[in-house]
């Protein structure tokens, strides 16, 4: 049968068809419907673990039992989960491990856009990477098989515009793959020094059969047509490639590390001229040039953001090319913004009013730090708002504290947080932190977390208590405050940063985006009650607009949360009728 | 329907992805070759989202590029306005009257440009517009925005229609079939 799939959906499809049996993700866009779309098979065990590392190390874990496991993650999340990656390498597998890394060129939603191909390199891990979804599907398979063949891990390279890319895919059945055998081999699973440095020849030797391996998968595959000009090249940069070119040569690499020498002589020596054609770093382009062949790359295409086909018409070809534009008008950007109802515009709007530093992190309230609120100072990776919070303080004492919190959600804190909270708590330290408590993982679309007391199944189970948890790691002073009660909130905020020791407010209210919260319905402005003193719109909710001569909420957006009817001082905003 | 690259343009929350699937899984039941490319995260809290469906008998690159869509489908006035670059010379634009104020409207630091429609219509050659809001209201459920604009879409297609209503009965939630059938319905009547 045929079907339509994302690249992720067919990772997923993939790996329940190898039979895999252990599926461990932290979400991370665009990785995580690779996770979502495995829990919906019955036969593997699926979970969301609290962070990349613990997710590595539990497929880990299942792969020398002899279980086959998959772990998904972005780019990011593999420099979290990147200490046991380089010991896995050592140890090996017994049963297949794929680990799946999702790069995003163009940054549509990361903070950086580093290359994972150079963790490959550094971790001596092989790497696959598919062009399509049928590829993504296809190639699961393979890199199971080349995982137990060579005992090794094996990264999956994808990237956005193949996560979230759907083409057309063939559904195969499930693979019946019996559990391995599991055998007590210190030797293998210890890595201590002794043991280690004995893994380490394996691991070099190891690598030395894959890059032999390289050169006869099927995995890498010239496509021959003119061979005027030959194109080196992978993934999603292929696909631009084969609409610029058109019917030239291309070496299609879909095993991408270790590289495929002889292949490449061999290609290089068929063609007049050669490209490499690949988004990011030059990875292949240096290799490459190591083996004495010359080639096109980076001289002409740039090592930042996304390509496309138009960009190698461009910069290959000279060519110009687009539709026709309006001239002269001015059309406005349209950032992201809090949704109406959004349980993190109470806290902007207070934090914004008491005009504090705020130490953010990665999730929807990072929005924060865009207009109206611009109420973040710093949001470097997953869980650092604690720690950056701690450092200023230590860097400036008292007075720069007493007017400085951090930030992070419910989600975040246990990915990384937890950590931080115990450093300021360890080292005397008098952070204010503010635990952004929305009973779900919001920014990459509602995924349970350890604190929101259900699986990724949607089972019940034990729910994390973020205030005894706060008590544990020594955090005398904890408030759970409704941020929507903007005065209650003003006044909690203003006594923690004042108190000479460290606290945690725990902003409690779910994403209004749930199925389960239900507001009263829209709300309006009473014309004549409205002084136009524009109170409302500080709260930057995208439902209440500035009309010019008057002010007006609009009812398709408006939610009915009724944030706004509580700052505004004349009584202007009630809820509308039927 | 031959070749043909569609875009859907709008804004976060307004069902761009629900509707790009409908019109994938078309293309997948007259057999062809489809790739539909979309972008989630920061883009779908209220921000512009852009979704390409490309159809043809092989498709490599997931995204349509300036000069290339024969049909882009906007959701938002100033999205149209935003990608119509994007339009082959003789491609067809598509646009939900709707008007949603961006950030930097609503907190006054930029306008919302007047006479996007009458610009719209004065540039390019077919240019085919209805208020789907008012349309979906009256359906009763201003959710159904993006089927109203499918209706629309597959009378401009030409493909049976049929085939459209299957395929909205595989993709849309059970329990909101019906009244999305109806919004398709009318869409569809005002092609």
């Amino acid at each position: 049968m045929k079907k339509l799939m994302l690249g992720n959906e067919a990772v997923a499809r993939g790996a329940y068809e190898a039979g895999v049996r252990v599926a461990t993700a932290y979400p991370g866009t665009p990785s995580t419907e690779i996770t979502e779309s495995i829990a919906k098979y019955d036969e593997v065990y699926c979970e969301w673990s609290p962070n990349e590392k613990v997710a590595l190390e539990v497929a880990i874990g299942s792969a020398i039992a002899g279980g086959r496991a998959i772990c998904s993650m972005k780019h990011v999340g593999l420099n979290v989960a990147a200490d046991p990656l380089f010991t896995v390498s050592y140890t090996g597998v017994n049963a297949g491990l794929v680990i799946m890394v999702a790069d995003d060129p163009g940054m549509h939603s990361s903070q950086n856009e580093q290359d994972s191909r150079m963790y490959a390199k550094a971790a001596k891990v092989p790497m696959v990477e598919p062009a399509d979804s049928r590829e993504c599907k296809e190639y699961v398979k393979a890199a199971f098989e080349i995982s137990e063949k060579f005992d090794t891990p094996v990264i999956f390279r994808l990237s956005t515009r193949i996560s979230h890319s759907q083409s057309v895919v063939e559904i195969g059945e499930r693979e019946d793959v019996p559990l391995k055998e599991y055998k007590k081999d210190p030797e293998k699973y210890v890595m201590m020094p002794a043991m280690a440095r004995k893994r380490h020849v394996a691991v070099e030797s190891r690598m030395a059969a894959l890059a032999e391996f390289s050169n006869t998968t099927p995995l890498n595959r010239i496509e021959w047509g003119s061979t005027d000009i030959g194109v080196i090249t992978s993934g999603i940069a292929y696909q631009y490639a084969r609409e610029a070119f058109g019917d030239v040569s291309y070496l299609k690499l879909g095993m991408i590390y270790p590289l495929p020498d002889k292949l490449i002589k061999e290609f290089s020596e068929k063609v007049k001229v050669l490209y490499v054609i690949e988004e990011l770093e030059p990875f292949f382009e240096e290799h490459i040039r190591k083996l004495g062949i010359k080639v096109i790359g980076k001289d002409l295409l740039p090592v930042t953001g996304e390509y496309s086909a138009n960009l190698i018409r461009e910069k290959v070809f000279g060519k110009q090319i687009g539709g026709k534009k309006i001239e002269g008008v001015q059309v406005p950007v349209r950032p992201p913004v809090m949704c109406p109802g959004c349980p993190h515009r109470g806290m902007f709007y207070v934090l914004n009013k008491l005009k504090l530093t705020v130490s953010g992190d990665i999730g929807c309230y990072t929005l924060g730090a865009l207009p109206p609120t611009q109420a973040m100072d710093t949001c470097i990776c997953m869980g650092a708002s604690i720690g950056a919070a701690h450092g200023m303080e230590k860097a400036r004492g008292r007075e720069f504290r007493t007017k400085t919190v951090a930030i992070l959600g419910d989600s975040t804190f246990v990915h990384s947080g937890i950590t931080g909270l115990i450093d300021v708590v360890y080292n005397k330290g008098n952070s204010t932190v503010i635990i952004l408590d929305n009973s779900i993982t919001g920014m990459t679309g509602h995924q349970h977390n350890p604190t929101t007391g259900f699986t990724i199944k949607g089972e019940p189970t034990k729910q994390v208590d973020l205030v005894k948890l706060c008590n544990a790691v020594g955090i005398d002073r904890v408030k759970v405050v409704d941020p929507f009660n903007i005065k209650e909130f003003e006044k909690t905020v203003k006594e923690e940063i004042e108190a000479d020791e460290p606290s945690v407010i725990i902003s409690q209210r779910p994403c209004a985006l749930l199925k389960h919260v239900k507001f009263e319905g829209p709300h309006r402005i009473v014309i004549e009650k409205c002084r136009k003193c524009k109170m409302c719109m500080r709260i930057g909710c995208p439902a209440i607009v500035d009309m010019g001569d008057h002010i007006e909420i609009n009812d398709a957006l408006c939610v009915g949360c009724g944030l706004c009817s509580k700052v505004c001082n004349f009584d202007a905003i009630e809820k509308a009728g039927e | 329907m031959k070749k043909c690259n569609i875009m859907i343009v709008g804004v976060g929350g307004q069902g761009t992805l629900l509707a790009s699937r409908i019109i994938g899984n078309v293309a997948l039941k007259q057999n062809y070759d489809v790739k539909v490319s979309e972008v989630h995260g920061m883009s779908q809290r209220g921000g512009s989202v852009v979704t390409y469906v490309k159809i043809g008998d092989k498709v490599y690159s997931p995204i349509i590029e300036k000069g290339e869509a024969d049909i882009i489908m906007a959701f938002e006035m100033l999205e149209a306005l935003r990608w119509a670059e994007y339009l082959k010379e003789d491609g067809k634009l598509l646009v939900n009257e709707q008007k949603i104020n961006p950030m930097p409207v609503i907190i006054g630091k930029e306008k919302y440009p007047e006479n996007i429609m009458q610009m719209l219509k004065e540039n390019y050659k077919n240019v085919i517009s209805l208020d789907a809001l008012k349309i979906a209201r009256e359906c009763k459920n201003i959710k159904a925005v993006n089927t109203v604009l499918i209706g629309l879409l597959a009378k401009v297609l030409e493909i049976d229609k049929e085939v459209w209503i299957e395929s909205i009965k595989e993709v849309v939630p059970s329990k909101a079939v019906d009244v999305n059938l109806k919004a398709f319905e009318e869409g569809y009547s005002r092609g």
